[in-house]
């Protein structure tokens, strides 16, 4: 959908960029991945490298309500697009309901593959508001080398139920 | 202060004089010098935010929240949690106002290393610290209520300390511990203080949330990997990928003129560094970056070479010898029935998911690193020597670990940033390595095989068994002087004298054939237990059932001599309902092993489909740690290890091709995601009376678990790891 270095605005100059609602002058090449622009550019880590090459799903954010692998979006692809990053999906940081879920599963670990992982969930549920076990399976494809899988999915399901018990 | 207060302090130390001698452990700091460490780490979050310290392992706020003080790392594995919980209870402090903050490695080492060992490996983050911390929180408990005892001029054996509170019986006042805590803290530290008894914990044994779950689910967490700071400028680095090798030469100019790009740097002999203002176009540099590396005499190993060399130590007559008692070649002679199998698992990356990433910065005459390191101590002496100063001169900033495993026990990487910060004095450079440096430069888990050998008598009693190991050893590579002459101990995890369970077995001989070879080599989560439990415990399953035997059976059988192994054993047996027939089409498979102190066993319902598809549908695995500090991150650290341990069995390993490691990144080397996620059921079984590991430990009865079930399916007995070589479709 964004294909990394296919961006027709290659070359310098200021490229406008709406991140959670804020729009950006970027002063970066457009075929920079949108990943090191929010994190070098922005100063927005939360959106983590693990794998640069869209396997891995650290780096997930939304674009206009899509989760898609930020190391793998060229700047100059993302256009008028949305961009919302773990920092923007609440106010709080606590309140968006995958937020609570995976704090009442204690899901994380290590916690670096949890911002990847909760855009991946929530993007999930806006989709699919109740999905199935087989849904949540095809839909997380992140790696979380610590192994939280199973609290990922007991999470979404609450999450979907509403409540995080 | 008055006289009941000394009267207090004297009644007090009475007590302490009772349990001394022999029991300070780690801690063995004077009361004078632990108010000196007071000062020294006066600089620490909390006390700049106002908190007192009242001890060295807690500060106290005002508003009675209590800091406590973590000399281990954070890596995901809860110690953190776990270590405030041992202190906070001694303490009797109010756990919903507990929080944690590290000591800083040069505080540490600033007194005496007061704060005792920072490694963080081996599953001894807390079973190594629990007596000098439990102390510590005791000692801070008995200062808050001796400052109550002396405001109030009451006998401090008169009051008691309950959620932060100090009562004084007989008048019912009370103080919090903000109050006092500022004259608890010029009180000298009792150097000596009776712990709680288990049934006396509140706190320790429960699953309280852990201490540092909110930042990460924010994203607002700072890893070492996103630090920010003024002036910061960013590395990325090439490292020959042939290991051995050296820099040949490289073109800088090429590259000079990139966007941001400051400088282009060797760093040492081996690796170059291309610096630039973001990291992303340090990375872009460094790829275009024409470099001819000087390969070096490793240029033409590959897997098949390093296979021939293993296989050379399957009968060589040189070996190490781990265990022996009887005389396992003549039982095996004698034997009515012999069973003969050789097994073997590959190289294996940690591959955290936050690659290997460092700051420094160089002043001239000091070094600064922000690092995650799971050995604080360690890398302030990385810094140092790779700075050329003492270590007086070093700052080390910890930051929680994006995944540990046991690789950031290793500093090269610290080095390397302290060698570039050297070359651009003034400012700090954060290093990161790309994924693919971090894939082809790990400590890999070493390569192994076994010659398994056993003898049945004409009962089918396993009356001989040999263990023949041939491979690589960690401690050749990393530590060599800690070879024991010559032979590895780690080599023989789980199969020592100590950890065996099966030593009914009359006549046993486990040796090693050390085959080395020049790709580096570390302790990856669970180390030499990992391998040795795959050949140990499916071959017992082969024995087994050429003996005619349930497999449950057959090893409760041998365990005699190991009750707590036989007894974990049962325990996710009858979890699992072994005795019970299983839906049609799925098979059990069961093991069991001792290691880091803790016993583990695992019970995995497994089905294959004729094309060959596995499916682990439910794993069951025990654990007995002894004492259960939080049982939801045991829980936590069992389903983890699973999917660990599940990805090295289905799908991980790292192979060599002209002495570089292929793999590069994920889509290589594969690990498991959480469609291939089975259940974990954890079960703990906590029998009290000694202190066990957590992190490691059941990873080592995942893959063999579910080996043993994909035979009892298919009838195939897979014997080298990954599966994805094998083709598993079945009749
Ligand atoms: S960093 Fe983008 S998918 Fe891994
Ligand atoms: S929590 Fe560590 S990688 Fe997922």
């Amino acid at each position: 959908m964004y294909p990394l270095g296919n961006s027709a605005a290659k070359g310098a100059g200021m490229i406008k960029l709406n991140v959670n609602g804020r729009v950006h002058d970027v002063d970066a090449p457009a075929d920079t991945p949108l990943l090191w622009v929010l994190r070098e550019w922005l100063g927005m880590t939360g959106s983590k490298y693990g794998c640069g090459a869209g396997v891995c799903g650290a780096c997930s954010v939304h674009i206009d309500g899509d989760v898609l692998r930020s190391c793998s979006v060229a700047l100059g692809d993302v256009g008028a697009g949305k961009v919302v990053t773990i920092e923007g999906l609440s106010p709080d940081g606590l309140s968006h309901p995958v937020q609570k879920a995976w704090l009442a599963h204690e899901v994380p670990q290590c916690g670096y593959c949890q911002s990847g992982q909760i855009m991946a969930a929530a993007a999930l549920l806006k989709a699919v508001p109740k999905p199935t076990d087989d849904d949540i399976t095809a839909a997380m494809q992140n790696i979380c080398r610590c192994g939280t899988y199973q609290r990922i999915k007991a999470a979404i399901h609450d999450a979907a139920k509403g409540g995080a018990a | 202060m008055n006289q009941i207060n000394g009267l207090g302090r004297r009644g007090f130390l009475g007590t302490v004089a009772a349990v001394a001698g022999g029991m300070s452990l780690g801690w063995n700091v004077p009361a004078a010098q632990a108010q000196g460490a007071a000062s020294a780490a006066a600089n620490s979050a909390a006390t700049a935010a106002g908190g007192v310290e009242v001890g060295i392992w807690a500060v106290v706020m005002p508003d009675d929240r209590v800091i406590v003080r973590i000399a281990r790392s954070e890596m995901g594995q809860g110690t953190l949690t776990g270590l405030a919980q041992l202190v906070a209870d001694e303490m009797d402090a109010d756990w919903a106002k507990v929080q944690a903050e590290y000591i800083a490695p040069e505080v540490n080492q600033a007194n005496k290393r007061a704060w005792g060992d920072m490694s963080t490996g081996g599953s001894r983050g807390i079973r190594a610290s629990v007596e000098y911390v439990r102390k510590g929180g005791a000692a801070a408990k008995a200062m808050l209520i001796q400052a109550a005892a002396a405001q109030w001029g009451v006998p401090a054996g008169e009051c008691s300390a309950s959620e932060s509170v100090i009562t004084h019986k007989p008048s019912g006042r009370t103080l919090r511990y903000g109050q006092v805590a500022a004259a608890a803290a010029k009180l000298p530290v009792p150097d000596n203080v009776a712990v709680k008894q288990p049934s006396e914990w509140k706190i320790v044994g429960k699953g309280v949330k852990r201490l540092d779950t909110v930042e990460k689910l924010s994203g607002k967490l700072i890893y070492a990997v996103d630090l920010q700071l003024p002036e910061m400028l960013n590395a990325s680095i090439a490292q020959c990928p042939v290991f051995g090798g050296k820099i040949g030469s490289f073109d800088a100019a090429k590259v000079m003129g990139m966007p941001g790009v400051r400088h282009v740097l060797r760093v040492g002999d081996d690796t170059i560094a291309v610096v630039a203002d973001k990291w992303w176009q340090a990375q872009t540099a460094l790829k275009a970056l024409p470099i001819v590396w000087d390969e070096g005499p490793n240029a033409n190993v590959n897997s098949a070479s390093i296979a021939k060399h293993l296989e050379s130590g399957l009968d060589a007559k040189e070996a190490f010898v781990g265990l022996k008692q009887g005389d396992a070649e003549a039982g095996l002679k004698g034997a009515a029935k012999v069973v003969e199998a050789v097994y073997g698992t590959p190289f294996l990356n940690h591959a955290t998911l936050e690659p290997m990433t460092c700051t420094a910065k160089w002043d001239g005459t000091t070094i600064e690193v922000w690092v995650s390191s799971q050995n604080g101590d360690a890398s302030l002496a990385a810094a140092a020597e790779a700075a050329g100063v003492q270590l007086a001169n070093v700052k080390v900033n910890k930051h929680h670990l994006g995944g540990g495993f046991g690789r950031r026990g290793q500093q090269d990487y610290v080095r390397q940033a302290v060698l570039i910060a050297k070359q651009v004095p003034g400012r700090p450079v954060k290093m990161i390595w790309s994924r693919e440096e971090d894939m082809q430069h790990g400590f890999y888990r070493p390569i192994t095989m076994a010659k398994m050998k056993a003898g049945l008598d004409a009962q089918g009693n396993l009356v001989a068994l040999h263990a023949r190991l041939s491979g690589q050893s960690i401690l050749a590579h990393l530590f060599p002087a800690r070879l024991a002459g010559g032979a590895d101990p780690v080599q023989f995890q789980g199969w020592n004298k100590e950890e065996f369970g099966y030593q009914a077995i009359p006549n046993i001989l486990i040796d090693h054939a050390m085959r080395n070879t020049h790709v580096p080599v570390g302790f990856w989560r669970g180390v030499n237990h990992n391998q040795n439990a795959v050949y140990l415990e499916c071959f017992l399953d082969e024995v087994a059932l050429a003996a005619g035997k349930d497999p449950l059976d057959f090893r409760l059988g041998l365990m005699g001599q190991m009750p707590k192994l036989r007894a974990v054993l049962q325990a996710a047996a009858d979890k699992a309902e072994y005795r019970k027939k299983l839906p049609a089409g799925v098979f059990r498979g069961i093991c069991a092993n001792y290691g880091f102190g803790s016993y583990t066993a695992a019970v995995a319902e497994v089905s294959v489909s004729k094309q060959g598809e596995v499916k682990v549908h439910r794993i069951v695995a025990a654990t007995d740690c002894g004492y259960a500090v939080n049982p939801d991150q045991i829980a936590a650290q069992v389903e983890g290890s699973f999917v660990y341990g599940l990805s090295a069995l289905f799908t991980s390993e790292n192979t060599v091709e002209k002495g570089r490691i292929v793999e590069g990144n994920f889509d290589t080397y594969e690990v498991m995601k959480l469609d291939q996620m089975p259940k974990v059921e954890t079960v703990v079984v906590p029998s009290g009376g000694f202190w066990g590991g957590v992190g490691e430990p059941t990873i080592a009865v995942a893959a063999p678990a579910v080996l043993n079930a994909i035979h009892a399916a298919t009838g195939k007995r897979i014997r080298t790891l990954p599966l994805k070589h094998h083709d598993l479709s079945h009749a």
